[in-house]
């Protein structure tokens, strides 16, 4: 190892959600600092719930985070039903876990090629590309647009979301909202194969570091995105309700973030964890995708996750026409739409109780827990986050990586941690939530 | 403006899903960028610019000491100022922060070490410094984007509509939440949004703040006509404008 002195500060990180700092402070060879700093202003959000109907839960916390608002929606959704002993049903599931593909798909082209590609193609963002890789931008603004079309019709818009709620929808599809659906994700597969062809060409970092990649898993057949118990790739497998036994979060003086840690010193989660739990639970087409990416559970180079979520890019898709099609086949019930306000009307029955989500959104796993009282309003909420479970895995990545990479000059070494984090594709905002105070000095 | 504006954009307290709704707008996004120059846009660009701005568009709401400099700095080197989003044009949900002692939500969520964490009173950006275009909504709807955007190029004002909900709600055909038996905030809400929820079944939840003479008797008689709780229509105005208050009291903390 070289004897170099090295200092990287990397103030509002570009090209991710939220804002995040890297410092690394190398003295001689010696690494003295290695941290990623969420500096991202506090919002409360926790806080904020506390006095509010458990019908507002999902409208409030979907504003946690533009990206993955779906995400949040379904997971604050779910853990409000099962707060209030609210069962949904089998159609409200089927179009749930719909919406949870396409979100899914949605973020991942945003991340793989706006956040990414130019790294990978050396520039500093998508608008460069304009000009040198024309095509291709077009492709990826087509692409993200026809995600957001999609959401535009199920959930009037992807955007936080109108008509997913407590309960079920507001707004059914009618049939010919399934065939303008369908229309725009068949169109979406010579993209996607075309998006495959690309990523096949790029050259990834190479660095590996063995952690436990942690996600939903389940006993049947299905890639579990929307139901699931919480497993690791240690063998480890917790009931959702005890999350807090997988996050186990603790403070550090640096981030506003907190961070996590199960039964290694870190864990990750998101689409590489996800790959390395389930990959023969996904869908064929994106099997062979894996297996054309050279892509073999366990794999342990962090800078691959963006190709698990290109690899799923083809689950989500594949799997959201399927259970398209499906309802194709059956009338959807439109018994089932529900207008509930406030539940001033008393629509849905109300009791008190704790309610715990446990979602894949497109960064891992998202946790949200609710306790209400018996007129449904909320008592103490609770939100964890994949980014803030990621911090800690994120910067034993670097501790490891810094070494490495030390006789390489300062702006490549820079580029390879700022590389590292945005594989991860961190969502500060999100992260630096501010959890329940009061669980922290357990 | 004759040449291409130098535009940026910058993020405070927020989900930043307002600048989102820009890579949202597939392949227009590039006609887009054939009128502007966008020279900083953190979450998708990592260009730096150190010029004056024509224009910067904000999103997020100021809510800590470190904002209040950096947004008085992108004030000193802008020519236009767009707030953009609820939580920059009215401080959005994060204004709920307010209806709390900021000392005890502080100690809440932080425990002992609360005073390292910078935060304040959620303002709006027109609460800090002065602002010259309105794009409201949460999220943003991005035909009034446009529309803001195209005044800006054109130099010309743009009023956003002060008229309620309802009037759009009315045009788009839809059965009032009022006669669902559902507390709507329509009638008191700024139009703009082409009643975007309530097209889809839910209700107005008042994103884009209220009318500036909301009919008050109006609104009497239909929390009198369907019952309703005065608690819990308060309640729900305060979701997005609790801010409101702090504009008469601009010096405040």
């Amino acid at each position: 190892m070289s004897n170099r002195t090295v200092k990287v500060k990397v103030e509002y990180l570009t090209r991710v959600e939220g804002h995040g700092n890297i410092v690394v402070n190398v003295k001689e060879g010696i690494l003295e600092k290695c941290e990623l700093q969420i500096v991202e202003a506090p919002r409360f959000f926790e806080g904020m719930l506390q006095g509010r109907s458990i019908f507002e839960a999902q409208h409030i916390t979907s504003r946690i985070c533009g990206i993955c608002s779906c995400g949040h929606t379904l997971a604050s959704i779910q853990a409000a039903e099962e707060a209030i002993g609210f069962i949904p049903s089998k159609q409200t599931l089927e179009l749930r876990k719909f919406l949870l593909h396409m979100e899914n798909l949605d973020s991942h082209i945003l991340h793989i090629y706006l956040l990414v590609a130019p790294d990978l193609l050396g520039v500093k963002s998508f608008v460069p590309l304009i000009r040198s890789h024309n095509q291709v931008v077009r492709l990826a603004l087509k692409m993200k647009k026809a995600c957001n079309d999609v959401c535009d019709i199920l959930v009037g818009r992807h955007i936080h979301p109108i008509s997913a709620i407590v309960g079920g929808f507001t707004k059914l599809p009618r049939e010919n909202d399934l065939d303008a659906m369908l229309k725009i994700l068949y169109d979406m597969r010579p993209g996607m194969d075309a998006t495959v062809e690309l990523a096949a060409g790029l050259k990834f970092p190479v660095f590996e570091r063995d952690t436990e990649y942690v996600a939903l898993v389940s006993d049947d057949a299905e890639y579990p995105m929307l139901l699931g118990d919480v497993g690791s790739t240690d063998g480890k497998r917790l009931s959702k309700n005890e999350y807090k036994k997988v996050t186990n979060e603790f403070i550090v003086p640096h981030s506003s973030a907190k961070h996590a840690k199960w039964n290694r010193e870190s864990y990750a989660v998101g689409a590489l964890s996800r790959f390395n739990l389930n990959s023969q639970k996904l869908h064929s087409k994106a099997r062979k995708t894996a297996n054309a990416l050279n892509m073999k559970p366990k794999v342990i180079n962090p800078y691959l996750n963006t190709v698990a979520q290109l690899i799923e890019c083809v689950h989500s898709l594949e799997d959201g026409i399927k259970i398209l099609e499906d309802f194709k086949k059956r009338e959807i019930n439109y018994d089932e739409e529900i207008i509930v306000g406030l539940n001033e009307q008393n629509r849905i029955k109300v009791k008190s109780g704790i309610g715990v989500g446990a979602v894949e959104v497109p960064r891992g796993t998202l946790f949200h827990c609710y306790e209400v009282d018996e007129k449904g309003m909320i008592t103490k909420a609770n939100c964890i986050i994949p980014t803030s479970q990621n911090v800690n895995n994120i910067e034993r990545d670097m501790k490891k990586l810094v070494p490495e990479i030390l006789n390489r000059s300062d702006q490549d070494i820079t580029l390879s941690l700022e590389m590292l984090v945005r594989a991860y594709d961190p969502c500060i905002s999100c992260s630096a939530h501010f959890l329940n105070v009061k669980n922290v000095n357990r | 403006m004759m040449k291409k504006p130098k535009v940026a954009f910058f993020d405070f307290a927020c989900c930043e899903g307002c600048q989102l709704q820009v890579t949202n707008m597939g392949e227009t996004l590039l006609d887009l960028l054939g009128v502007i120059d966008v020279v900083e846009f953190r979450e998708a660009m990592s260009e730096k610019w150190k010029g004056k701005y024509d224009i910067a568009i904000i999103e997020g709401s100021i809510t800590t000491n470190h904002a209040v400099e950096l947004i008085k700095k992108i004030r000193e080197r802008s020519e236009i100022i767009i707030a953009y989003g609820s939580c920059a044009t009215i401080g959005g949900v994060n204004g709920m922060k307010n209806n709390f002692k900021l000392k005890d939500i502080r100690k809440e969520v932080y425990g002992k070490d609360y005073k390292y964490f910078d935060t304040r009173k959620t303002r709006a950006v027109h609460q800090v410094v002065k602002v010259d275009y309105f794009v409201h909504g949460c999220p943003v709807y991005i035909p009034e984007f446009f529309k803001v955007l195209k005044s800006v190029l054109a130099g010309l004002p743009y009023q956003v509509p002060d008229y309620s909900v309802c009037v759009e709600c009315k045009f788009n055909e839809n059965v009032c939440m009022y006669d669902r038996e559902i507390t709507c905030l329509g009638p008191i809400t700024r139009a703009g949004c082409n009643s975007w929820c309530i097209n889809n079944n839910n209700l107005c939840y008042g994103c884009r703040g209220m009318v500036s003479n909301p009919n008050e008797k109006g609104a009497k008689d239909v929390i009198k006509k369907y019952h309703i709780p005065t608690a819990m229509i308060i309640n729900k105005m305060n979701m997005y404008n609790t801010c409101r208050e702090l504009d008469e009291d601009k010096d405040e903390q």
